[in-house]
């Protein structure tokens, strides 16, 4: 059996948070009831015009910068022309062969080594209406009584980011997702929240034996929302893929429908024909000719890219911790608390994320010392600390002066009830289960109600299970 | 029919009255902007039924109003009014919002008349192909008012309005003035908004003043150009509007485009006008001397029947009964409702339209017929920009032939479609255009085209007013005198 290569590009939409739509000035307000965040413009009313948004053609230069494009000095729109009733005008108005970002190129840091993604193009279009099929199974059109247009999405900012088929794993493409995803929060131009469709994802996927130079026929995964199940979706596809060459069949070119709330079910294939969308140059628009001193000053003003600042922490905390870090957004308040390291950064990743304090109100320097005490006191003492650290006036002070129970005279007699009552764990333990003394530290500390001292109990837990 | 000469005992003769002198009765308070109303409404009720000219009228147009009352295309959105693009698609459209120039209009005191007949959707030359019916000419109700802006240009030559809007694509203004004895210009591409402007080819459309004097062309014009923040490929006008003053052409260098002027087709009566009209002109002290467009006019007509179209058949996906306007019902899905409403709505002429800019536009097709269009397009523009190195202005007759039978040409498209070769070229140059009527053949109007280079408006106004005043062509057409 040869080996097999999976080949993935991404396409991925970001709605931009312009207060504004692309081409008419009403709000973008997603939850208002339907159809009243409206004009003429985006119900596409005889005789209206669109305006582009400045705001948008900014923001999409910026994110374009942060991946590493070159900024078209003269882009223009066209129309993408299909019938269907989201789609007003009868036309969307996107960008084709002349977009405003075009070759870019980012680093994506990996376990293994950093590798890298062209980017083909970022560009800016509009998003389409939302309909609402009514009477149907599951909100499908087919079989529905009737449908519902609602035109409060229609012509909202959305950039697209087309990369190159540079990516050789669903795992390496999560992690470019999940790394992009942040650089756009960072950036401050989109929400990217998933689940309310503001970042969403189309994936191409091809396999080809090691060493074949061309690309095989490839399928289109829609409908992606999550960065997990785009992984596993992916290496469904690749396994489809392979399995289908090995036993002598053919790729066929079709696009996958993934349903996201059922990550079981088989993917739809889409019935669609090969469409001919009829691009010409959007005459309504004249070209997009973008400020150089604008272009410039952006690019100046971008902060250190969340590629680059997984690779620097990568180095103090190994690959892991510094892409958790990175891509939840909590590596700012990592690198403010002062201390060893890799404590830091578990506490910071883990145990203070679970306490859900806001990263930025956190006292750095207090949390510091809590985390270097982190032996000494209570358990008790340090959660409590660690829910605390985002309060106002924070200080270690006062759970550093707490003091964990390390007589053993006083922890002995709980460890030996403790140990008697579990006599199946402890002949377990002693078969070879070692995974079994958090166990045992555990129901010490519950026992004494968090105020042991974690290493002491640890110690004289596993002395007396080795007796 | 009743010649109708204004109020009884009024002195509003709508037949004569010019905008400037109307306004003149406003400000001296001979009359009030209702009583002016009133007259022009009169006026349409005694004639609307035998021309045709508008769709609807507006009882209470002149409420609010200080000024003159104007008729608008039907293209032009008017809030609340009906709209109709001459279609049925549009059947009972009434906008929510005014069209730039509306707005201008209104805010200049202006009170709305009513909408006038034109071809569907601005594709045609005669107004025959309006849903409604056609409009006839005022000069002979057996002929055309020539299209697509006949609705606006018959009731300004039959009295029924002081002024009107028209719009230009490929000649839209500039052809029905010729054919009704008005003037119109074509302004330069992006001088006037298109914003509220029921879009045909976006890339071609401009909209522009239909009225009986070169004067009252220019005040109409201060009053809709100039930049609008809701139409993007709008300027800044670079030199105010000139009301014309100068009775003389000395200085003006008129070229004389010899394929504009020796085209097949074009009647002796009309060349006649046009060559007596050039010794006008020479004699008010123009110089005049012969220019070439070979390949302007060779390429003019099939160009702008591939741009056009391509523009066309995307501005009209929106009619889809999804939003407004005519939504018919078959059993099946949203498909068969497109496929009917589509079916149903549009007439033949924007089928037509539809059908080749959706083959022009096609993949494998795009580079060969768009593609190249574009390309001709720009070549179009630099032969005219080349003839503008030695001429000021650029001279011919604005219609082939005067106006045509009712019902002469509907059966042949093509030959629809050559009653734009004139004007057609300078359309897609971009450039601006005004037709004055220099004269009669056979008893009708001929127009004489006048282009400039962008943005010379002003220039075309001064020509146009001297031309005007020394060919002394009676405007009111000769059954109504």
């Amino acid at each position: 059996m040869s080996a097999w290569e999976p080949v993935i590009g991404l396409e991925i939409h970001v709605h931009l948070k312009t207060r504004t739509k692309m081409f008419c000035r009403c709000p973008i307000a997603y939850f208002e009831p339907p159809n009243t965040q409206t004009c003429p413009v985006c119900l596409a009313m005889p005789g209206s015009l669109p305006v582009p948004n400045r705001k948008a053609v900014e923001w999409t230069i910026l994110l374009g910068l942060a991946l590493g494009c070159e900024i078209a000095p003269r882009a223009i729109f066209h129309r993408k022309n299909y019938f269907y009733p989201d789609n007003p005008k009868g036309y969307q108005i996107s960008q084709y062969d002349e977009p405003l970002c075009v070759d870019g190129r980012v680093v994506v840091p990996g376990s293994d080594g950093d590798s890298e993604v062209g980017i083909v193009r970022a560009h800016l279009e509009e998003d389409a209406a939302k309909t609402v099929h009514v009477g149907g199974a599951e909100g499908r059109i087919h079989g529905s009584e009737s449908s519902l247009v609602d035109f409060n999405r229609a012509g909202t900012p959305l950039v697209e980011i087309v990369t190159a088929p540079d990516i050789r794993s669903a795992e390496q493409a999560k992690r470019f997702l999940q790394v992009l995803r942040q650089m756009v929060v960072e950036l401050d131009i989109s929400d990217a929240e998933m689940e309310k469709g503001s970042m969403r994802f189309d994936v191409n996927v091809s396999v080809r034996e090691a060493g074949e130079s061309d690309f095989r026929t490839r399928t289109e995964l829609k409908n992606m929302n999550s960065f997990n199940f785009a992984a596993k979706g992916i290496e469904r596809e690749i396994r489809r893929q392979v399995e289908l060459y090995e036993s002598g069949g053919t790729v066929v070119q079709e696009t996958l429908h993934f349903d996201p709330g059922n990550e079981s079910a088989p993917p739809l294939r889409s019935k669609e024909e090969a469409q001919d969308y009829r691009y010409f140059p959007e005459p309504d628009l004249v070209p997009l000719e973008p400020d150089r001193e604008l272009v410039e000053r952006l690019r100046g003003g971008l902060p250190e890219l969340p590629w680059a600042r997984i690779r620097r922490l990568e180095a103090e905390i190994g690959f892991t911790l510094a892409e958790g870090l990175v891509t939840s957004g909590r590596d700012e308040l990592y690198s403010r608390v002062p201390g060893e390291r890799e404590a830091v950064a578990n506490v910071v990743m883990n145990e203070l994320a679970a306490t859900g304090v806001e990263p930025a109100d956190v006292n750095a320097e207090e949390l510091g010392k809590v985390i270097a005490a982190r032996a000494d006191i209570p358990r008790a003492a340090f959660a409590e600390a660690l829910a605390a650290s985002g309060d106002e006036g924070f200080s270690a002070e006062r759970y550093l002066a707490e003091s964990a129970i390390a007589d053993v005279s006083e922890l002995d007699p709980v460890i030996d009830r403790i140990l008697g009552q579990n006599q199946q764990q402890v002949e377990a333990y002693r078969g070879g289960k070692e995974g079994l003394l958090g166990f045992f530290v555990g129901q010490v500390m519950k026992e004494t109600g968090g105020k042991a001292n974690p290493k002491v109990v640890n110690e004289r837990v596993r002395e007396k299970l080795k007796a | 029919m009743g010649l109708n000469r204004g109020a009884e005992g009024s002195v509003i003769d709508t037949f004569r009255l010019t905008a400037e002198e109307a306004a003149g009765l406003l400000e001296r308070g001979e009359v009030t902007a209702t009583e002016l109303h009133r007259a022009y409404l009169d006026a349409a009720a005694a004639r609307n039924d035998e021309l045709n000219a508008y769709l609807c009228t507006v009882e209470d147009g002149a409420a609010g109003a200080s000024g003159l009352p104007i008729a608008f295309k039907d293209v032009v959105s008017t809030k609340g009014v009906e709209t109709t693009a001459g279609s049925k698609i549009l059947a009972g459209y009434r906008p929510v919002f005014d069209a730039t120039v509306a707005a201008r209009c209104k805010d200049a005191g202006l009170s709305l008349l009513g909408k006038t007949n034109m071809d569907e959707f601005a594709m045609g030359s005669s107004t025959e192909n309006s849903a409604y019916g056609p409009t006839h000419n005022p000069w002979d109700p057996t002929r055309v008012p020539g299209g697509s802006s006949g609705g606006s240009t018959a009731a300004v030559a039959a009295g029924l309005a002081p002024w009107a809007l028209g719009s230009d694509t490929g000649g839209s203004i500039k052809q029905p003035a010729a054919l009704c004895g008005v003037v119109g210009l074509r302004p330069t591409y992006g001088t006037v908004s298109r914003y509220g402007i029921v879009a045909f080819a976006s890339s071609l459309d401009q909209i522009g003043p239909v009225t009986k004097t070169v004067r009252d062309c220019a005040r109409l014009y201060e009053i809709i150009a100039g930049r609008d923040p809701c139409d993007t490929t709008t300027v800044e006008l670079p030199e105010p509007v000139a009301v014309p003053e100068a009775e003389d052409l000395k200085g003006v260098r008129i070229g004389v485009p010899k394929e504009l002027n020796e085209a097949e087709g074009i009647e002796p009566g009309v060349s006649e006008q046009v060559e007596r009209a050039l010794e006008t002109a020479r004699a008010l002290g123009a110089e005049i001397g012969e220019c070439r467009l070979p390949r302007s006019v060779e390429y003019g007509l099939p160009c702008y029947y591939l741009i056009a179209p391509s523009e066309a058949s995307s501005n009209l996906a929106r009619y889809d009964g999804v939003r407004y306007g005519l939504r018919s019902t078959p059993n099946g899905d949203v498909r068969a409702m497109y496929d009917r409403t589509r079916h149903d709505g549009f007439g033949d002429e924007p089928k037509r339209r539809i059908m080749l800019g959706t083959y022009a536009l096609s993949a494998g097709y795009y580079e060969a017929f768009y593609g190249q269009a574009q390309r001709v397009r720009t070549m179009i523009r630099d032969e005219h920009a080349a003839a503008f190195e030695q001429f000021d202005l650029l001279v011919s007759p604005t219609s082939p032939t005067v106006a045509f039978e009712l019902g002469a040409r509907t059966a042949n498209p093509l030959a629809m479609y050559a009653a734009d070769l004139l004007t057609i070229p300078s359309n897609l140059a971009g450039l601006p255009g005004l037709s004055i009527p220099c004269g009669l053949s056979e008893g009708l109007p001929v127009g004489l085209q006048l282009i400039g280079r962008q943005f010379s408006e002003n220039l075309l106004f001064r020509a146009g007013h001297a031309l005007e005043r020394a060919l002394d062509f009676d405007y009111v057409p000769e059954r109504y005198r």
